[in-house]
């Protein structure tokens, strides 16, 4: 069965209509890229499915795993298995990373009806991760995301990520910002969480992302609307391209 | 017409409480504080309550007091668990207070260095008058305030703490003050006199509690700190009573030279309450840090006033005052900055900053600069803000409810205010106690507009 299965999503913000009728439908194990130019819709696809309120769908549904997703309440999503990674992470004062970090992992727990995890259990996991995205284990002490670098933050991301193991991943623009030893530290670390029964989903403007974490799956949103999909191998022929081209393509279509 | 026969009438009433109480009060026979007290009682005839009208009152209107009448608080028995969050590990000494008068059967002193005097106010002008007459009432400015005229004009007890030149008092000495509930509305006034000899070290706990049923009660507490030369001295004030509680409190410091001194104010109780911190930096080198963290809701009226004077050159002051304001409370910090002549080379700095929860929820926040000297460094600045929705869908968007994650966004922004105490048993309970109020105010639903929209006030001057 599908893990995450979109029909004819349409949403709004602000009144605006962002998406304008989505379908696509994500097995478990694959990993499907979104590409499209800047406005296009793709970081509301990817906040939508994090259940942003803000976000208000109109039309359409999300399932995952079969139950409805638009039904879920952001922390119900999260403790379902769906997991951003912001574009933005947000800074926040007085909040300890590991503190922080730890609660997330036993409200999911919990929801899972699994025991908590102390924080003596809990520190040799953290320190194993905060390996595997090359951080400095001086971010133990620190508070979120506070007076962090661009690349800190998105590396804070996906090693947030490790340590949660969701079956949904949504990369919101991860590479934007990060130099090549940065990009490919994050990709590595995403890499090694792929497996059969976690899905990604990664947002990306550039293909540029593409070369350290090969999609199974690329889908060219325009406006609101998926106008194309295919393998790996389309990621490329956009590179060379353009989105101009696949524009012309769907009016071409349409006409 | 009718307003001025209110007025004779609650002018009468509180005759009939001070002829009443001076009929009682500890060393009518001396004649230094007979004086003090008519003098004062004479001053609060004359000045009445403050109105609205009045600009240190334009945001807190206290009609509603004024016209209340009060009786002096009943002799109560308070069950001793009642007054056992402090134990003897985390206090030097405790004195509880109930309705305003001293009761040596729940209050215990522990831990006191030889030398260190703490007790109660009224047996210490009972045996040893003479100790007192240099400091008390000489600092806290009856002209000026009718609320300390009129706690002048009833002093009868309060804490009496002395600590001799050099000694070092470890753990905070804890002043409780319980009120019952009574079948009429009771005043308390308590006073008190904290004198750090040179180079001593002392922290003082206000705490005021309520006990049993919210009935109408007032309280209108003068705290004067004198602190030596090079002393270092630390305050609490703490109010948690319910919220039919008027509570009115001046702390009035007094700093020598390179003294140290704190006030840290944690208001989460009361109906309506005024905070007065007044430190008067009278030697060099002296420093003052002023801590406060407010937390309303309902229709709490919180109410933060700030008088810091500058006297003598090379001070440093700090304010720092953090509100959360839920329900229709309204919160208030007016904070003002005397820079005296003399006072050259002062270091003074302000910062207000307010969540507001609600849409109903206020903040009145006012800075006010006077400065009669040319070489100097004053700023100040205030900010008002909202939960930021993007914080709270960050710590959701990871699995934590939402109660859960406003709770600790909450605590992140009181976190400021703990930071800056020092370690110990006076922070422990603060920490508790903000826990405790703060869990209160994060489950209470979204009313907000949940746009984040601060406002930021700064200037420099």
């Amino acid at each position: 069965m599908s893990l995450l299965e979109i029909k004819n999503l349409h949403a709004t913000v602000n009144g605006q209509e962002i998406l304008k009728g989505i379908d696509l439908t994500v097995n478990a194990g694959e990993v499907h890229s979104i590409m499209g130019p800047n406005g296009s819709g793709k970081s509301t696809l990817a906040q939508v499915l994090a259940r942003r309120d803000a976000y208000e769908v109109t039309e359409g549904s999300i399932t995952l795993d079969g139950k409805d997703l638009l039904e879920m309440k952001p922390e119900e999503a999260a403790c379902e298995g769906v997991f951003l990674a912001f574009q933005y992470p947000v800074e926040i004062p007085g909040i300890g990373n590991t503190y922080f970090l730890r609660s997330a992992l036993n409200a999911q727990r919990k929801h899972r009806g699994l025991d908590e995890m102390d924080a003596m259990d809990f520190l040799p996991l953290f320190r194993e991760k905060l390996a595997l995205l090359e951080m400095d284990e001086k971010l133990i002490n620190r508070s979120l995301n506070e007076g962090f670098s661009g690349g800190e933050k998105k590396r804070n991301e996906i090693l947030q990520m490790a340590i949660l193991e969701p079956r949904l991943c949504v990369l919101d623009e991860t590479d934007s910002g990060l130099d090549i030893d940065a990009l490919r530290i994050v990709a590595n670390g995403v890499n090694s969480l792929r497996g059969p029964e976690r899905s990604m989903i990664v947002v990306t403007h550039y293909q540029r992302l593409l070369d350290y974490i090969v999609p199974d799956f690329v889908h060219v949103l325009v406006d609101g609307r998926i106008v194309r999909s295919g393998g790996k191998e389309l990621a490329l022929e956009l590179e060379e391209k353009g989105y101009g081209w696949t524009e012309s393509e769907t009016v071409g279509a349409r006409g | 017409m009718a307003t001025a026969v209110r007025a004779v009438e609650q002018l009468e009433s509180w005759l009939e409480a001070y002829t009443e109480a001076e009929r009682t009060a500890a060393g009518r026979a001396l004649p230094w504080l007979k004086k003090l007290r008519e003098d004062a009682f004479a001053r609060f005839c004359d000045a009445g309550f403050p109105t609205t009208k009045d600009e240190d009152w334009r945001f807190t209107n206290v009609a509603g007091l004024a016209k209340t009448e009060f009786r002096a608080g009943g002799k109560a028995t308070v069950a001793k668990t009642d007054a056992q969050e402090w134990t003897a590990d985390s206090a030097a000494a405790q004195l509880v207070f109930v309705n305003g008068r001293y009761a040596p059967e729940l209050s215990a002193a522990a831990a006191l260095p030889k030398g260190v005097t703490v007790g109660s106010l009224r047996e210490q002008i009972e045996r040893h008058p003479e100790t007192l007459e240099k400091h008390l009432g000489r600092y806290a400015d009856s002209e000026r305030d009718a609320f300390v005229a009129l706690n002048t004009a009833f002093l009868a007890d309060g804490a009496y703490v002395h600590v001799p030149r050099g000694v070092v008092v470890e753990q905070p000495i804890v002043l409780l003050y319980l009120t019952t509930a009574e079948d009429k509305p009771t005043m308390t006034q308590p006073r008190n006199l904290i004198v750090a000899e040179d180079a001593s070290q002392v922290a003082v706990v206000e705490d005021y509690v309520s006990v049993g049923g919210e009935s109408v009660a007032f309280s209108n507490a003068v705290t004067e700190l004198v602190a030596g030369n090079d002393a270092h001295a630390q305050h609490f004030l703490i109010e948690r009573e319910h919220v039919k509680a008027y509570n009115v409190s001046t702390l009035r410091m007094q700093q020598g030279r390179s003294a140290n001194v704190t006030s840290h104010s944690l208001l989460v109780g009361g109906g309506l309450v005024r905070n007065n911190v007044h430190p008067v930096l009278a030697g060099e080198g002296g420093e003052c840090l002023i801590n406060g963290l407010f937390l309303g809701t309902g229709r709490q009226h919180l109410d933060n006033f700030m008088h810091v004077e500058h006297a003598a050159p090379h001070c440093s002051s700090r304010q720092f005052y953090n509100g959360i304001l839920d329900g229709q409370a309204h919160g208030v910090f007016h904070g003002r900055i005397v820079v005296h002549k003399a006072a050259q080379k002062t270091d003074a700095k302000q910062t207000n900053r307010n969540l507001l929860l609600n849409d109903d929820a206020q903040i009145d926040t006012k800075p006010q600069l006077e400065i009669y000297a040319d070489d100097v460094k004053c700023t100040h600045g205030a900010t008002i803000g909202q939960i930021e929705e993007n914080a709270l869908f960050y710590l959701r968007s990871r699995g934590i409810s939402e109660s859960e994650a406003r709770k600790l966004l909450l605590l992140a922004f009181a976190e400021e205010c703990l930071e800056r105490m020092q370690a110990g048993a006076a922070r422990n309970h603060v920490e508790n106690l903000i826990r405790e109020y703060l869990l209160v105010l994060s489950n209470a639903p979204t009313r907000g507009s949940g746009k984040v929209t601060e406002r930021s006030l700064e200037e420099v001057g």
